[in-house]
């Protein structure tokens, strides 16, 4: 008999092959036809969906690899070939027949991949018949004509399935390769989509080192890897990960298994190496990269604050843009001479300390209410509260003081001790001064996390009732957290307000909140290395509300992409990109000791309760 | 720790008079009388929604009683926050024993130590409760939310003892374990208190309660119907009829 794994109508006439110990691979047509078919449909569906979203045709324009490959090409063929690396996809069942990868993956990820591709061909077959201009206004007519490389509509629905069969091939192919060179194959394929997307970063570094010759050589005049770069790149990078062998991972299993006072030497080395490399890494740099930078380090600050409310005390908070607004608005009106009705002009590090006194009283004052509630209700509160800040600012009651939908301009740059003026036109100060920041936030928050606070927190977080029965103060430790959160969140605020040189209401849209929630889920909630990673993949590279990222292209896209990301890490890892470390090792740890424990537990177990026999 | 074992002491520590509670307008607790000595094992017998966890978080203080007072070593805690009760030696251990489940067992005991800051002391109870329940020590860095029953009550009891508690509360000690468990579970009952330590229990099960316990008193809708030392209310007929069941006879 062979497992479950394979369906009864094709392998009968092999079926006692399995029980043979070395397992080899499985026939070509033994596969698991209903399962590759959803794949297939679900890819076919997802094409279409990408394709009518008019990103093909938008990010056409943004070249990876000249001449061959366009970012727009680039979203299409990314489904047929993860639907064909998904479909190879073997569960590993204790007791159950392992297969090895072959010839059964390769042609399973060519039909699924066909069948992805397939929904291209449906959709030009679609385009040419019928008007869907009426339902669907995205896409642009030079979808029809991308899609069949500028030729009929038959060669685009037959070249769709060849090419979904052939990306969906490579897909199976990654499969059988074995692990070594499968890593070197990612590692080629990532050295050459990170020199893509990073692009505009890397001229800029470039120019400013005046390696202008290298980047010359590695890009095409008007964007994208050239072709003979992006074989070398990929040669090199491949050679590298061979001859790297995971020593990277090693290195980092190693910092892991390290105890006490060499863990806490490692990482501060580390993290002494990172400092040292943001703080020469932008002298280097021109405006483009530390405008990228800086808006980061805002980001990173919002989201280090938010992180104390949701990720350390585990509070919903959808409303966390209200405590940028405040403290926009608050250093805003104490420094900018233009202030309407009150303008101390005050230097920026004075009003700074008004700020945070502002912030956290508003925090008190939006929190006393607020944290009372729990869960559902308590999200939909902070909500509200993040609107009607908005909305105060914008109205004709307070414009007298915030100046309305006109806002407060002419906000100068932010003063240090009358040494250096910090404002939007110099990005470098800029990041400097957020980097000086995100020091304070990222020390703060790190110490927090290991306080008696912190642990409160994490009491709260984890059974409300229970924490107050510990003899924690649940209301107090609840507030601290939105004051503690309200006060970081104002200093991004004040170096917003200094650094754009205006405020307006509609800077500060619900939008915010969402965006600097999904860099906290996104990058781990409750770890403060993972929210800086939040940070520099969804801010960084794809772009903030209003700010342009690595990809600028994307920016229209930008929600859409932020949704399928959080969907894809609900599914794949919902502890975030890096969970919080001290977490992820008990966990590991929990793991080994139950394995221990399972292994032993016949004999020495007596209080589990397996085999309770109860004296009557 | 308490060694005041043989009899019992003038003033009450922890006390109830004539208390009555409300949830909104439902009259939960009515005219309740308790007192708990120091160095007794004493227990509050019950039925479903006889009123036992309520009885529990007012002495606690997550319930303000409507009138009547809660005593606590002579003083009138009425308007005292659950904080206060804990840091003057009121714990409990809730109901189904309530581990932060994905926090690992150290965390778990830290907890219960919150409010204390004498870090010999703590560290001194954490080697007492490794004494007591060595297998705790074996699981001190897995997730609490992966061990099994016995070892969750062994949990719940240590990180209760970590808050060095003068009168421990235990609400339901019986409840959702194997009747092997249960055994077990009330023998370190029998065991802290040995150790000098008053104990409060809620519990449904009459029969285990009464056996380990010295005075006991049995709670319906609300209202205290019997007050007695153990042996008296295991011969009580009616305490026999109605909670004891025909069964066990």
């Amino acid at each position: 008999m062979t497992g479950v794994l394979l369906p009864p109508p094709e392998t009968g006439a092999m079926g006692g092959r399995a029980e043979t110990p070395p397992a080899p691979s499985r026939a070509v047509l033994a596969q698991d036809w209903r399962r590759l078919v959803r794949l297939g449909a679900v890819g076919a569906f997802a094409q279409v969906f990408i394709a009518l979203s008019n990103m093909p045709v938008r990010l056409d324009e943004r070249v990876v690899v000249k001449p061959v490959l366009s970012l727009g090409y680039l979203t299409l063929l990314v489904v047929p070939f993860a639907a064909g690396y998904r479909v190879g996809h073997q569960i590993k069942r204790e007791g159950m027949p392992v297969y090895a990868a072959g010839a059964h993956e390769v042609a399973g990820g060519a039909a699924c991949g066909a069948l992805a591709g397939g929904g291209l061909s449906l959709l030009a077959v679609l385009l040419a018949n019928f008007d869907l201009r009426e339902p669907l206004v995205n896409w642009s007519p030079m979808l029809a004509e991308l899609l069949a490389f500028g030729n009929a509509t038959w060669f685009a629905v037959v070249v769709w399935l060849l090419i979904g069969a052939a990306i969906g091939a490579v897909g199976g192919i990654l499969r059988t390769l074995g692990p070594r060179t499968r890593r070197a194959a990612v590692t080629m394929a990532l050295a050459v989509a990170g020199a893509a997307v990073m692009e505009p970063l890397v001229v800029d570094l470039a120019e400013g080192m005046r390696l202008e010759a290298l980047t010359d050589r590695l890009y095409a005049r008007r964007g994208g890897v050239n072709w003979t770069s992006a074989l070398g790149l990929a040669a090199g990078s491949g050679v590298l990960a061979v001859l790297g062998r995971g020593r990277i991972r090693q290195a980092r299993a190693h910092i892991a298994s390290l105890e006490g006072a060499k863990r806490n030497r490692a990482n501060s080395g580390l993290i002494v190496l990172t400092g040292a490399a943001l703080i020469i890494l932008p002298l280097f740099a021109g405006k483009l990269t530390n405008e990228l930078l800086a808006n980061v380090g805002l980001f990173v600050l919002l989201a280090l604050g938010l992180n104390v409310v949701v990720g350390l005390a585990g509070i919903l908070d959808l409303g966390y843009v209200a405590f940028f607004a405040v403290g926009s608005y608050s250093a805003a009106v104490l420094t900018a001479a233009t202030s309407p009705r009150i303008n101390p002009e005050l230097p920026w590090l004075v009003a700074l300390i008004a700020v945070v006194i502002i912030t956290g009283l508003v925090g008190l004052f939006i929190g006393a209410p607020v944290i009372r509630m729990r869960g559902d209700y308590l999200a939909i509160v902070t909500l509200g509260f993040g609107e009607i800040i908005r909305l105060l600012f914008l109205s004709d009651w307070l414009s007298g003081w915030f100046g309305g939908s006109q806002g407060i301009t002419k906000i100068p740059g932010a003063g240090i001790f009358g040494l250096t003026s910090v404002a939007g036109t110099d990005p470098r100060r800029v990041f400097y001064l957020v980097l000086a920041f995100c020091a304070i936030a990222i020390y703060v928050s790190w110490r927090l996390e290991r306080s008696r606070l912190g642990r409160a927190w994490t009491a709260v977080r984890e059974d409300e009732t229970v924490a107050e029965a510990m003899g924690i103060n649940t209301v107090n430790v609840k507030l601290l957290a939105f004051v503690v959160g309200a006060i970081l969140g104002s200093f991004s605020g004040a170096i917003f307000s200094a650094k754009v040189g205006s405020v307006f209401p509609n800077s500060f849209l619900i939008l915010v909140s969402i965006v600097i929630l999904v860099v906290v889920i996104f990058g781990g909630m409750g770890s403060i290395v993972g929210v800086i990673a939040g940070s520099a993949v969804l801010i960084g590279v794809l772009g903030g509300p209003k700010q342009p990222g690595l990809l600028a292209e994307f920016s229209e896209f930008k929600l859409l992409i932020y949704g399928a990301l959080l969907i894809w890490m609900m599914l794949a890892r919902p502890e975030g990109l890096i969970p919080s470390v001290r977490r992820s090792r008990e966990l590991h740890q929990e793991e080994m000791a139950q394995d221990a424990w399972l292994r032993g537990q016949v004999e020495d177990d007596d209080g589990s309760g397996a085999q309770a026999a109860p004296t009557p | 720790m308490s060694t005041d074992q043989d009899g019992v002491a003038a003033t009450p520590l922890l006390e109830m008079r004539t208390v009555n509670a409300h949830y909104g307008a439902v009259h939960a607790l009515r005219d309740v009388d308790l007192s708990i000595y120091e160095g007794e094992l004493v227990c509050l017998l019950g039925g479903n929604a006889s009123g036992k966890s309520t009885t529990l978080k007012t002495l606690l203080g997550m319930l303000k009683p409507t009138s009547g007072e809660v005593v606590l070593d002579g003083e009138i805690v009425n308007d005292k926050p659950t904080s206060y009760r804990v840091a003057r030696g009121v714990t409990m251990v809730p109901e189904n024993r309530r581990l932060f489940k994905r926090l690992s067992v150290r965390e778990n005991l830290d907890l219960g130590a919150y409010l204390r800051s004498d870090t010999d002391g703590i560290a001194a109870d954490l080697e007492r409760i490794f004494e007591l329940f060595p297998r705790v020590k074996e699981r001190l860095n897995q997730k609490a939310g992966t061990l099994s029953g016995g070892e969750q009550q062994m949990v719940a009891m240590g990180r209760a003892l970590m808050a060095k508690p003068r009168v421990l509360l235990m609400d339901e000690p019986s409840m959702g374990l194997a009747p092997a468990l249960v055994q077990q579970n009330f023998e370190f009952i029998q065991q802290i208190h040995e150790a000098g330590l008053t104990v409060f229990m809620v519990e449904q099960n009459a029969n285990m309660a009464l056996s380990i316990a010295d005075r006991g008193w049995v709670l319906q809708t609300g209202r205290v119907v019997l007050d007695d030392t153990a042996e008296n209310l295991l011969a009580h007929p009616d305490l026999r009829a109605s909670y004891l069941g025909q069964a066990d006879t």
